[in-house]
């Protein structure tokens, strides 16, 4: 009886989880908010991005599989192999093409008008479609990268993680750093920094606002694939991963205020973190209502987020 | 005879396929207030709709373990509630939302039709989770014995219904309130000159689409009797906004033809799909069915943002900030 | 004017933000090298309209502008830095969330990196305000320091024509003197100027020529001695001068 009591006081286990989903929630949640601030509309479609590029990889690191069996042998401790990190980076081309493609077709003409909430409509039937489309190809059943089992290490404070889950938070850290970076010492970022604050005088002082346009489709798109091939790797492959994020990404997004890349990163945490701890107190099947409440207190107490700029 | 009984086979289908496709038109209209008439996103159609349904049938149906209420009031009260429930609901997310960006009023609708969706899946005590509920009354009961009979009665009863909706939201419309809205809507500054009063008539446009989607969503629980969390989720706000983008925003009457028209599409193709397809595959081919109605429903927006009957002044405001008006305008002499 | 070919040379030029609601219904300018031209006329005349469609910020429906002979009309907005034309908009004129660092590494980004951190310096030694918090958002400087920017911006490219949309909106009477000097200083190391004002006292102080708008097109033209002395010209045209209750501000 002692012993039980004894329990899960420092059990920082749903910490380690918090972090790892909120990790990927952030990286969906920098493209959200970097089309959001560039763009100037709500991407529904962005969910989408995410379920393409863990499928786009998922069929290249199989064709890779096909060629060469060395493709599938994971590497070192991880549960993956090589056809799985080159089929990404394929799919973060491909999935920066998809970006470009729906933009180029269907999001460009209908996103002229500043506030224009048609483009939203749009990008909501977009996903819809490109649901179905995943799914009329793929089926709903659930895939994997691969059938590795993976043995979970302790950290100690009763903090277990697998090599795969240590591996992908420090390339999403390297990913999120290298994003922020971009954006505040090189020419392109400051000029997506200056085109989402105001793009008339983007163009007047040089800035050729339709190129900008397509960086920020590329980098939102590519960052939603690599969240993708993390869910993939560290949970599943089912054509509504990305629609079941698309809700904690606008939280995490709003949260950290449109426009901040360390504000979705944050707010990704905080999201992730807090779906964590529902999952230990009030059970996994409302872990998808947290990110609504969240995004709630957010709008009734301070809409502009932690880093957003004030009213 | 079977002449006759094939007749009315026929026509106890019609009347089904048409009852079905007039409740969606009564959350058509309700969501025309919102958008048409209003400007206002909301991606969270389904949520709306299933606080109608179940706040309907918790209260009309029997005690029962299943769920909560059951206290088996009558159909009318129940539907009077769902509009409360619905209205209410909708009033809290205007709210919270109407004085922010118009995107993050499409973000929360959104949220709380994930959430609900939730709530009805696993609040199980309280909304029989993933069973739904069952034996939910339906109008005419008494009449089930004859099939024919049922469902042209139930015809009736929506299609009186609706006309009374239809009515009522053209008399708003009209009305001092409804030109107020206009005003709003078309000219931005009017509703600065009106000031916090503009966020007021947003508001009250938007929980009354609500309360009407509840309608329609009660409506339709009635009508079919039985309903589950799986009724409700995006496919259900991408049916509607479908409808009413095609039939045309900001009309009502594009409401009504849009509901039929889509509801007509998707009845034929699903009916195509069950009788082309092996049941292995249909779930596959169900998928391609909503592919073909997205890219339907992108094709409109591009070429067509009115839809099909549509009046261009109402519209083109939202829809491309006035410039299909003024090219209009330059093409006529 | 001499004989020599304008540096900018704007005919017949209609404009307007919708198309088919002409702003600028047909204006023409010449202007030439190392001079300083400045476009006055009551609110309303199209003054602003005008530069923002040299600058390629208005959509143009007909007519033409050439800079250095060459034509630009149709030329992309961000295009116009690279041939040599800057231009400083009334309002919103600095990345107000940017540092004053980021906005001249912005705007120098078209030049080569050694020679973006020689302008950097240079701008900062011209401007040593702006040199002591290159750190700080341009959004937290004064109303002078802002402008001060915004044409230390404009200047990072070593424009041909510079073009300003009322420098002098918003500014205390001495700083607008300060601001015109600087234009002074700008044109005498070789810079072309051509500037929209409503403030035709100060402008018409440093100009050599002026153009007179009025709704939409060309109502007067000439030296700025000689429009500053015709009372005729400024009573009808130039509501800086005299309070004119035709239509403008008080």
């Amino acid at each position: 009886m002692i012993s039980s009591l004894n329990l899960q006081l420092l059990d920082l286990q749903f910490l380690a989880d918090g972090i790892l989903a909120g990790a990927m929630i952030g990286l969906g949640a920098i493209g959200v908010t970097l089309t959001y601030a560039i763009l100037r509309f709500s991407n529904f479609a962005h969910g989408e991005f995410v379920s393409f590029g863990a499928y786009a990889t998922l069929l290249g690191s199989s064709l890779l599989g096909a060629i060469a069996g060395g493709f599938t042998e994971p590497i070192g401790p991880f549960s993956f192999g090589w056809g799985v990190v080159l089929a990404g980076l394929v799919g973060m081309l491909l999935t920066g093409g998809l970006a470009l493609a729906l933009d180029l077709v269907l999001f460009r003409h209908l996103r002229h008008k500043a506030g224009s909430i048609t483009v939203v409509i749009a990008s909501f039937g977009a996903s819809m479609a490109l649901r179905s489309a995943i799914e009329f190809i793929f089926t709903s059943r659930p895939a994997y990268f691969s059938r590795e089992l993976q043995i979970a290490m302790p950290l100690g404070l009763g903090v277990k993680i697998t090599p795969d889950q240590l591996l992908l938070i420090v390339i999403a850290a390297l990913l999120v750093t290298l994003m922020h970076l971009l954006l505040t010492r090189t020419r392109i970022g400051r000029s997506m920094r200056a085109v989402s604050e105001n793009p008339a005088l983007a163009r007047v002082v040089g800035v050729d606002v339709a190129s900008i346009v397509r960086v920020t489709w590329i980098t939102g798109a590519a960052l939603a694939c690599a969240a993708g091939i993390m869910v993939g790797i560290l949970v599943q492959i089912r054509p509504h991963m990305g629609f079941d994020l698309l809700l904690p990404f606008f939280a995490a997004a709003i949260l950290g205020g449109i426009g901040s890349v360390p504000g979705a990163l944050i707010g990704g945490l905080v999201v992730g973190i807090a779906e964590a701890s529902a999952v230990q107190t009030i059970g996994a099947e409302w872990r998808g209502a947290i990110a609504f409440l969240i995004l709630i207190a957010v709008l009734l107490v301070r809409p502009t987020g932690i880093f957003g700029k004030p009213a | 005879m079977t002449v006759d009984l094939l007749g009315q086979g026929l026509v106890a289908y019609g009347s089904f396929f048409l009852a079905t496709a007039l409740s969606y038109a009564i959350i058509c209209l309700g969501l025309n207030l919102q958008w048409g008439q209003t400007g206002l996103f909301n991606v969270g159609v389904a949520g709306f709709v299933a606080i109608g349904a179940y706040a309907s049938a918790l209260v009309t149906t029997p005690a029962t373990s299943a769920h909560l209420a059951g206290y088996g009031f009558p159909i009318p009260i129940g539907w009077l509630i769902a509009m409360v429930a619905a209205g209410t609901a909708s009033a809290f997310v205007g709210a919270v939302t109407l004085r922010l960006r118009a995107d993050y009023l499409a973000i929360t609708t959104f949220g709380i039709a994930v959430t609900i969706h939730l709530v009805a899946l696993n609040a199980q005590r309280l909304t029989g989770g993933p069973f739904g509920i069952g034996f939910i009354p339906r109008p005419f009961a008494e009449l089930a014995e004859t099939p024919l009979a049922f469902s042209l009665a139930n015809l009736a009863l929506i299609v009186g219904v609706l006309t009374i909706v239809y009515l009522g939201l053209e008399r708003l419309a009209r009305s001092p309130w409804g030109r107020v809205l206009r005003a709003i809507r078309e000219e931005e500054a009017a509703a600065v000159s009106l000031g916090k009063n503009a966020s007021l008539y947003r508001l009250q446009a938007f929980a009354l689409g609500g309360a009407v989607m509840g309608l329609g969503g009660a409506i339709q629980a009635h009508f079919i009797g039985f309903i589950a969390p799986d009724n409700y989720q995006s496919s259900l706000t991408f049916q509607v906004w479908t409808m009413l983008i095609i039939g045309g925003s900001g009309n009502n009457r594009g409401a009504i033809l849009g509901a039929v028209l889509i509801w007509g599409i998707w009845s034929v193709s699903g009916t195509g799909i069950a009788a082309i397809f092996p049941p292995e595959q249909q779930a596959r081919a169900a998928a391609l069915q909503i592919v073909a109605i997205g890219v339907l429903l992108s094709a409109t927006l591009l070429f067509r943002p009115r839809g099909l009957i549509g009046e261009l002044a109402t519209v083109s405001r939202h829809i491309d900030g006035g410039a299909e008006l003024e090219a209009e305008r330059q093409a006529s002499p | 004017m001499t004989g020599e070919s304008p540096i900018l040379a704007v005919s017949d030029l209609v404009a307007g933000y919708d198309p088919g609601v002409a702003i600028v219904k047909g204006a023409t300018l010449r202007v030439a090298e190392r001079e300083i031209v400045v476009v006055l006329g009551p609110n309303g005349a199209g003054k602003s309209t005008l530069i923002k469609a040299i600058a390629g910020l208005v959509p143009i429906s007909s007519g033409e502008v050439r800079l250095d002979g060459q034509e630009i009309t149709r030329l992309a907005a961000h295009l116009m830095v690279r041939h040599g034309l800057a231009f400083v908009p009334q309002t919103e004129n600095v990345f107000a969330l940017m540092s004053i660092e980021d906005n001249l590494q912005l705007a120098g980004a078209i030049l080569a990196p050694r020679l973006k951190a020689e302008r950097i310096e240079a701008t900062y030694a011209l401007f040593p305000d702006l040199a002591r918090q290159r750190r700080l958002a341009a959004g937290r400087l004064s109303g002078g320091q802002r402008q001060m920017l915004a044409v230390a911006r404009a200047l990072m490219v070593s424009p041909r024509l510079l073009m300003l949309d009322e420098p002098s909106a918003g500014l205390s009477p001495k700083l607008v003197e300060i601001v015109f000097a600087k234009l002074a200083d700008i044109r005498r190391s070789g810079v072309t100027i051509v500037l929209v004002e409503q403030n035709a006292r100060a402008a018409l102080a440093i100009a050599d020529r002026a153009y007179v708008l009025a709704e939409g097109r060309n109502a007067h033209e000439g030296k700025a001695a000689e429009l500053w002395g015709d009372p005729a010209v400024a009573q009808l045209y130039l509501g800086g001068i005299r309070a004119a209750p035709q239509g403008g501000r008080p």
